[in-house]
């Protein structure tokens, strides 16, 4: 890619300790939110960031920006690494990053209307002076299409997307280079997220803006998003650019998932049993392939060891990828499990 | 779906008082709610769905909110906006479950989400503790969360949005309520989860004949799971029908609008289609239909006169002067 790197994220991982078990006697645990990830967005760049519930997408994004806890790796900003940045270095970051938080009622301070807490943000990062800061909220509300009249409103006297509307505009006051966006229009309503989409892919055209965009809805991460990459207990399984992981995917959980869109379309009803099973726990996570207890492909040889990703631009982390151990003259990842040749002998 | 009405929303009226000036958030908004029916309720962002729901339970968030007028019947005839505090505790647990929008601040932070759930079991059933934990952590696996018998310990701000949207949605469940009313509940899930859940939801409507009303933005979503659907707008029901009816044939333009601008499954890119225009804001409701300054068939008589929610086609009423296809169908 031509683009200058932005952020290059190399093997991060995030671990939470846990409590003992009830009786305090059981052995220290951790819990492996993220493991090894890696991550490149160039300047202009809009990275889709999907995958399961609990696969750990909000606690990468939260690390990245230093909003949250980050075990072991380096987040490079320009080719500086932030991962243990403090000071100055630690100010540059958070003049140059944003977050829009996934819940937001909860990332909104419920004491502060609505002017104060852009106000606030605009201030802190000495945008504007008293003067002209009323005039830029308006344009800030109006930006994510909220009328001026609900500046002096607190979040509890607000609907879920207008306080989802806020978060963003805060965001956007800050003027980064790199945002993160958790589930950003997850509570507004197809136009007004549509709205938001059209603004977000101006600015980033516009600004040279980098963006993580964590989303569940696959039909918009697909409209906005150059590349994608897709979560599954803690580690990236699939990446590459977004409309031939649609078209193709090369993870068995990503077809899973695409499979389980909810369209409108009496020939595309929703699967009975999207993902067989149970979904593993990342306190304990399964050997091999952590997909390896729920996929509809898996054989005996992906539970002896995580896959390495094969491809190029498009990779999967799948010996049955295209390139991968069992699959390496494919071209598509196969739609039943192929037998091995000593499965063959053993079936006839 | 039996015709028995669970439940009788009539002209359901809320209004905002405060700082000297008053105005209507929900006005004269009116549906029946049938056991084992699943009535989806979508609309613009602001419009008053997660209002409604919370008015009907009498769980306004604030004192400055007040309902109104209209009438709330459940199945015995009692009216909900009557009862007696007494009554109406045991109706909300028992008889409705709800699922907030905003998980994170309905579940205690300080309380270990595996005990909210059994205590909330408890307090409505005469159950053992050790029977409500097993209660609990069997509902936990049906929505999903991984590894019950570990993650039952953790607190809220340890689990992510999805796990938390679930832990309210088993909250909801717990009590085996012949209601649910359920407010965005899979926004934060993934695609595949929110399928089980769906599934989920449809068993239980299938088993045990729960009605859902079922508030989302997400048009596929209703598709896959809702008989009936109610589209708001501004504070209004526009249109109320059979899902497929609104679905394929939407009467509102606004409704018209909201279809065209789901995304499609075939991608594209460049900018995404929307609706031209700002919602209303609550203190400034234009006159007549209140979609009217962004409608493209708008004339005079939008401007000036409300529409009536009428029965276009049987069981698919719509409140617009010019409904979308009629008098080209009245032409053919
Ligand atoms: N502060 C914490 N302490 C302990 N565990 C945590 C903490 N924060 C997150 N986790 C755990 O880390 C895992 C990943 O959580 P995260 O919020 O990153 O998921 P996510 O991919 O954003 O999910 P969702 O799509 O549901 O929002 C989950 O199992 C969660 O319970
Ligand atoms: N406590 C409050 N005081 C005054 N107005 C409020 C209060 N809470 C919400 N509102 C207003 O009432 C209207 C309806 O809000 P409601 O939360 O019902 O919308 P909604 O349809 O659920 O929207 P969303 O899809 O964004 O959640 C909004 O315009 C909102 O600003
Ligand atoms: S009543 Fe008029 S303005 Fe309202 S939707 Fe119908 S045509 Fe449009
Ligand atoms: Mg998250
Ligand atoms: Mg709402």
């Amino acid at each position: 890619m031509s683009a200058p790197v932005l952020l290059d994220v190399r093997n991060l991982s995030v671990k939470f300790p846990m409590a003992r078990s009830r009786m305090g006697l059981g052995p220290r645990r951790s819990l492996n939110a993220v493991s090894d990830v890696s991550m490149r967005v160039a300047a202009g760049e809009t990275v889709g960031l999907v995958g399961e519930s609990g696969s750990g997408k909000s606690t990468f994004g939260r690390a990245i920006l230093r909003l949250g806890e980050l075990t072991r790796g380096e987040v490079l900003l320009d080719g500086q690494d932030m991962a243990r940045a403090r000071g100055e270095d630690l100010a540059r970051l958070r003049r140059e990053t944003a977050m829009i938080f996934q819940d937001p009622y909860g990332s909104l301070n419920p004491r502060l209307t609505v002017r104060q807490a852009i106000g606030e943000v605009l201030h802190v990062h000495g945008k504007k002076g008293a003067a002209g800061r009323d005039a830029r909220i308006v344009e800030l509300l109006e930006l994510v299409g909220l009328d001026a009249t609900l500046m002096d409103r607190r979040p509890g006297d607000l609907s879920g997307g207008q306080c989802q509307r806020i978060g963003i505009a805060r965001a956007l006051a800050i003027e980064p280079r790199l945002i993160v966006a958790d589930e950003c229009v997850a509570a507004l309503d197809v136009s007004i997220q549509g709205q938001i989409i059209n603004l977000l892919m101006e600015l980033g055209q516009r600004m040279h803006l980098g963006m993580i965009f964590i989303a569940h809805d696959l039909a918009m991460v697909r409209r906005l998003c150059d590349r994608i990459a897709v979560m599954y207990l803690g580690r990236i399984v699939e990446e590459g650019p977004t409309e031939q992981v649609f078209k193709a995917p090369r993870h068995p959980y990503t077809r899973s998932l695409i499979e389980a869109i909810p369209e409108i379309d009496p020939a595309r009803m929703l699967p009975s049993a999207p993902l067989p099973g149970e979904p593993p726990s990342p306190v304990n996570l399964p050997e091999g392939c952590a997909f390896h207890p729920r996929c509809p492909l898996a054989r005996s040889e992906c539970r002896t060891a995580v896959p390495p990703f094969v491809g190029g631009a498009h990779r999967a982390a799948c010996i049955l990828a295209p390139g991968g151990r069992l699959n390496e003259v494919g071209e598509n990842l196969p739609e039943t499990t192929p037998a091995t040749p000593t499965e063959r002998i053993e079936t006839c | 779906m039996t015709d028995a009405p669970i439940l009788t929303v009539n002209n359901l009226s809320v209004a905002y008082e405060g700082g000297g000036t008053s105005h209507t958030i929900i006005d004269g908004v009116s549906f029946t709610l049938r056991r084992g029916e699943i009535l989806g309720i979508v609309g613009e962002s602001g419009s008053g769905k997660s209002m409604t729901c919370r008015a009907l339970m009498r769980l306004l968030p604030s004192s400055r909110l007040r309902v109104t007028g209209g009438s709330v019947w459940l199945e015995d005839g009692r009216d909900v906006l009557s009862l007696s505090q007494g009554e109406l505790t045991q109706v909300r647990g028992r008889r409705i479950g709800m699922i907030f929008q905003n998980p994170a601040s309905h579940l205690d932070p300080v309380m270990s989400i595996g005990r909210q759930i059994a205590e909330s079991i408890r307090h409505h059933r005469k159950i053992g503790r050790k029977e409500a934990w097993a209660r609990m952590l069997d509902i936990l696996r049906q929505v999903g969360i991984p590894d019950p018998e570990s993650r039952a310990n953790a607190y809220t701000h340890e689990f992510s949005g999805g796990m938390r949207q679930r832990a309210m949605i088993a909250v909801a469940l717990a009590c085996d309520p012949d209601i649910l009313i359920a407010d965005e509940p899979t926004t934060a899930l993934d695609v595949t989860v929110q399928a089980q859940i769906l599934r989920l939801l449809q068993q239980l409507r299938d088993e045990r004949g729960l009605s859902i009303i079922f508030i989302t933005h997400d048009l596929g979503v209703v598709y896959q799971l809702c008989d009936t659907v109610a589209v708001m707008y501004a504070g209004r029901l526009c249109e109320y029908g059979a899902m497929h009816e609104v679905i394929h044939r939407p009467r509102h333009h606004y409704t018209a609008g909201l279809v065209a601008c789901q995304p499609g499954s075939e991608g594209g890119t460049g900018r995404v289609h929307t609706i031209p225009g700002q919602p209303p804001s609550p203190g400034d409701m234009p006159p007549g239909c209140r979609f009217h300054p962004r409608c493209g068939a708008a004339d005079a008589l939008c401007a000036a006169r409300q529409p009536p929610l009428r029965e276009t086609h049987e069981g698919h009423a719509c409140a617009c002067h010019h409904p979308v296809g009629i008098e080209a169908e009245a032409e053919a």
